[in-house]
């Protein structure tokens, strides 16, 4: 394997890392200097990921060593197919994220901007680390990071409701991170390395069979629980009191995207296909998170607030990528892979929308949308046409993403899990096309609303990942290579090299 | 000179204590800037004293040229020395910043009777450090346990109590260490340390030995508040003034968990404890309940200064596990433990002096909006509770993930669930203060997040009292990412050899 020695990966965690300290510093009265200085740090990181990806595409890998932190064991990055996806979409979306989350805390003259900005950039800064950690405990001083730089975010609104959950969050969040600790640290003492490796590390070190079960229990309820599997996915559509932007964050570009990651990670880069499959534990995690995929979906039907209802979507969704992984086939880790960004440019929109709804109507159910798509076009046919690639029709890039997941069911031979996908999609389809209907085809008591759609900086954002969204359906190598780069991640973790 | 830095630490403070009260007659201000200064040249010898360590290797210094075991000897090796810089730039630091604490809860009267007794029990948290000899710690524990009991005396009402409960059982600690001392002079006829650690091995069979151990475990325990023997703890932290609770926390108990790893590592062998009697088992068992107790205890408190005091004897227990685990990871961690803490204790006291001095407020739930009153000291608050929390990269953080790895290598998997617990335990109390501070700015009052929030007067502390403050936050950063330097140039040269 090639490798490069670069400071990239570590100026994109750093450039956020010290942006939102101007932030922080800047009085709030001076908005749009602050504002900036987001948009300075949001363009330069994107940059610099960007910069790195034609490098691993090309089959080398970026590697940088900072600190020795114990004897063999150092604070180190490393850049390779599945970190640039997950680092691409993180840093690409936080420009879009910030310019929404801009128009969103002016319009409704939020309090405490500068704070929501300062923790924002450190939540980007714990992103970009997640996705260059090149071992095991880099990768969990940023998610332990991550964690702590959510918390002021999620408890915004400083309200006996957000305080709950901001405390439900750090109840679920910290108890996970303490179990991955030991996971990690036991680790560290059975293998004697943590670096990440292509199809697992933990082969040929004769660590007993029951221990490897226990330490994958062990990894994946540490990361399970931000990636919202249940049983441990309460906090999540609790922490729907934050600001709109910031379920859009917490959803589609940091928090769970980085326990899916996690799992990932875990899976494909810690154990590997080889010894998943020897401790016989591969089918029992899928199966696991089937049942996520299928009961969140049954959530989502029942819930009328559209953000929780876009909460346990995400709940459902992510499961598909732990599932795919689980699988273990070529196909399905393209899917799963795949389905990072996909979900990500899709449920971000999703969010936007009800944001923006929420922000020009103050309406958050589902049940007062009647007629508004006459009222808010734009965002609602970005809506309308976002909740079919969650369903998984072509062009949209879901399809992309689930026909690969499909794919990669029957390759593994467990038709069951076909089965699970294709009722998901049903379910999808019951919960999203509900909204749209109402949007569009039923008219409210006072006759059909006039035109009147949210102010630019909400349109706009969502508009781009709408777009992006079905750009990535038809041309799922656009500018990112997220294809080709999730299928050769797929590749390297199946020949375990 | 350099060569003499040892002896610099301790007779400068010594000195100095000794004219702070006489030229203190005449002129009262002064009393704190010759403190000051004595403190700092006494920082500066250790300092040196750390650089010929690290560049000569361990330093043995014959007082009067007396060579052991007849005179008296100071021995600093790679540990002890790094523990005298952390304790020099510690009181340093909190020197610096209880200035305006103590000019406002010290009869002005007191002031020179005040900073003479401080440089004393500096002096003596030094010479602890330093010494290689078993009476010459037992001189100095009992100059620390005298100016301890004079200064938390002059704390607010009730002080005088704790201060007396502190007598009473201080001085049964230093009478237990005394005659642990005298027992093992019985047997092997010398004081010095590195005599009885030859002697030691031809005499595991004595009960006059056996004994003796467990007088020193009962010993140092007071001295370092280690559950059960913490009684005197909470009330002499809670009650003594502020600055010198900022200066006792950080410093003290850290200085009696370092006599602990001397004793059980290099006066007795680690095999005493492990193999011959069953000393690390208990002491394990009750650094274990000591953690949970510690923090269970710290979640009851409303007194900022009674939960912090509550939560060290919670993190002395970590120390002490770390020691009990006896492997090398276990050892690691309890020694890097001992900077962590200080660091962080040492930083959320100087914090507690802030807000008192500033506020006047104790309570923790009066302390909303105090983030907007006092930014800076909270944003320290908040770096040393992610500390106590062991949330990376801070130093908490890699003496827990030590602590772990040496539970684990060692299978005591009940210690291991120990430790993550009470770090989900710190949790609570912790953030249960950010939460207050930064976050209920519309609790109770009905309102949403669109308000504008009331706005609230910056009202910081003298920069003199932020600054050092801000430097320890920056310390307990320091001391996480560079970790892995303390250990390989100071700490890993505790693990005795052929230990795992």
């Amino acid at each position: 394997m090639n490798t490069v020695v670069s400071i990239k990966p570590l100026l994109a965690v750093l450039v956020s890392l010290v942006g939102a300290f101007f932030i922080l510093f800047t009085s709030s009265k001076r908005q749009n200097l602050r504002e900036s200085w987001t948009f300075i740090a949001a363009f330069i990181k994107f940059g610099i990921v960007l910069s790195m990806m034609p490098v691993i595409l090309h089959g080398k890998v970026i590697k940088l060593t900072l600190l020795e932190i114990a004897p063999g064991l150092s604070l180190m990055f490393k850049v390779d197919f599945l970190g640039i996806i997950f680092g691409l979409v993180a840093s690409g979306l936080w420009i879009v994220t910030s310019l929404y989350s801009i128009g969103y805390m002016r319009g409704l003259k939020e309090h405490a901007q500068n704070r929501y900005f300062f923790a924002f950039a450190l939540c980007l800064s714990a992103t970009m680390g997640i996705a260059f950690a090149g071992n095991l405990l880099t990768f969990y001083v940023f998610y332990e990071m991550l964690t702590i730089s959510t918390y002021p975010l999620v408890t915004h609104n400083e309200d006996e409701e957000a305080v709950k959950a901001g405390r439900k969050y750090l109840t679920y969040t910290l108890s996970a991170g303490v179990l991955l600790l030991f996971a990690i640290a036991a680790t560290y003492l059975y293998a004697g390395t943590l670096e990440f490796m292509p199809g697992g590390f933990l082969n040929g070190h004769n660590i007993p069979i029951g221990v490897l079960q226990f330490l994958l229990v062990a990894f994946l309820i540490g990361c399970g629980v931000k990636a919202g599997v249940m049983p441990f996915h309460a906090w999540l559509p609790s922490a729907m009191v934050a600001p709109t932007p910031v379920s859009a964050l917490l959803h589609a570009v940091a928090v769970v995207k980085a326990g899916v990651f996690g799992c990932v990670r875990i899976i494909a880069y810690v154990f590997g296909p080889v010894v998943l499959k020897d401790i016989h534990m591969w089918l029992i995690v899928a199966y696991f998170v089937s049942f996520t995929i299928i009961v969140s979906s049954l959530f989502a039907l029942a819930s009328d607030n559209l953000k929780r209802r876009l909460a346990f979507s995400t709940i459902s969704q992510l499961s598909y990528i732990i599932l795919g992984a689980a699988l273990l086939s070529k196909a399905s880790l393209t899917g799963s892979i795949l389905h990072i960004p996909n979900h990500a440019y899709m449920k971000i929109t999703l969010f936007f929308c009800a944001g923006a709804i929420f922000v020009k109507t103050g309406k958050k159910n589902i049940s007062e949308l009647d007629g508004i798509g006459w009222q808010m076009p734009i965002t609602m046919g970005a809506f309308t046409l976002v909740s079919f690639g969650m369903v998984g029709i072509p062009p949209l890039c879901g399809f992309i993403s689930k026909w690969y997941l499909c794919l990669g069911t029957l390759q593994a031979r467990e038709f069951f899990f076909l089965f699970v996908l294709l009722t998901s999609a049903v379910l999808n389809a019951a919960y999203f096309f509900p909204i749209v209907y109402a949007a569009f085809f039923r008219q409210p008591a006072g006759g059909r609303p006039a035109f009147n759609e949210a102010s630019l900086p909400l349109v706009i954002p969502l508009s781009i990942t709408a777009v992006m969204a079905v750009i990535f359906g038809i041309f799922p190598n656009f500018t990112f290579h997220f294809f080709d780069l999730a299928r050769n991640a797929a590749t390297t973790i199946i020949a375990g090299m | 000179m350099i060569h003499q830095a040892p002896i610099l630490t301790i007779a400068t403070l010594l000195l100095t204590a000794f004219w702070v009260p006489i030229i203190g007659m005449f002129k009262k201000e002064s009393a704190y800037y010759i403190a000051l200064a004595a403190i700092f040249i006494a920082f500066a010898a250790a300092c040196g004293t750390l650089y010929s360590v690290l560049l000569h290797g361990p330093i043995h210094y014959h007082m009067g040229g007396w060579p052991p075991p007849w005179g008296i000897e100071f021995v600093i090796d790679y540990l002890n020395a790094g523990v005298l810089v952390l304790i020099a730039l510690i009181s340093f630091l909190t020197t610096i910043s209880a200035k305006k604490s103590v000019e406002q809860e010290i009869n002005r009267d007191k002031w020179p009777a005040f900073w003479s007794l401080y440089l004393l029990l500096i002096m003596s948290l030094m010479g602890m450090t330093e010494t290689g000899d078993m009476f010459n710690m037992y001189v100095y524990l009992e100059v620390s346990s005298l100016t301890a009991y004079g200064l938390i005396a002059m704390g607010e009402d009730g002080a005088l109590i704790a201060s007396f409960n502190y007598v009473i059982l201080g001085s049964v600690g230093a009478s237990f260490y005394l005659l642990g001392v005298g027992y093992l002079y019985i047997v092997t006829g010398s004081l010095n340390m590195a005599d009885l650690y030859r002697l030691m091995p031809g005499l595991y069979h004595s009960k006059v030995v056996f004994t003796a151990f467990a007088f020193f475990m009962v010993g140092i325990g007071i001295k370092m508040g280690l559950f059960p023997l913490h009684v005197w703890l909470p009330d002499a932290y809670t009650r003594a003034p502020s600055a010198i609770s900022a200066l006792i926390a950080p410093t003290m108990t850290k200085v009696s968990a370092y006599v602990l790893f001397r004793i059980i590592l290099s006066v007795f062998h680690i095999q005493f404890s492990t193999m011959i009697i069953p000393a690390a088992k208990l002491l394990m068992w009750i650094a274990a309940v000591g953690i949970i107790y510690g923090s269970i205890m710290a979640i009851a408190q409303k007194d900022i200064k009674r939960m912090l005091a509550y939560s060290s004897i919670s993190q002395i227990g970590y120390i002490v596990l770390g020691l009990a685990l006896a492997n090398r990871m276990g050892l690691i961690g309890g020694a890097l433990h001992i900077f962590s803490h200080a660091f962080a204790k040492g930083c959320l006291f100087m914090v507690a002096m802030a807000i008192v001095y500033k506020t006047g407020i104790r309570n923790i739930d009066e302390f909303k909006d105090l983030n907007k009153k006092m930014p800076f000291t909270m944003a320290a608050f908040c770096v040393a509770a992610l500390s106590m929390v062991g949330v990376p990269p801070t130093a908490g953080f890699f003496s827990k993930w030590y602590l772990v790895l040496g539970t684990i290598s060692g299978r005591h998997w009940l210690m291991t669930a120990v430790i993550l617990a009470s770090s989900l335990l710190n949790a609570i109390y912790f953030f249960r203060i950010i939460e207050k501070t930064y976050f209920s700015s519309f609790l109770g009052g009905g309102g949403h997040g669109h308000h504008k929030t009331p706005t609230v007067v910056m009202t910081e502390a003298p920069a003199m009292m932020v600054i050092p403050i801000l430097l320890m936050a920056v310390g307990i950063l320091a001391v996480g990412l560079f970790n892995f330097q303390i250990i390989h140039h100071l700490l890993q040269f505790i693990v005795p050899g052929g230990l795992a």
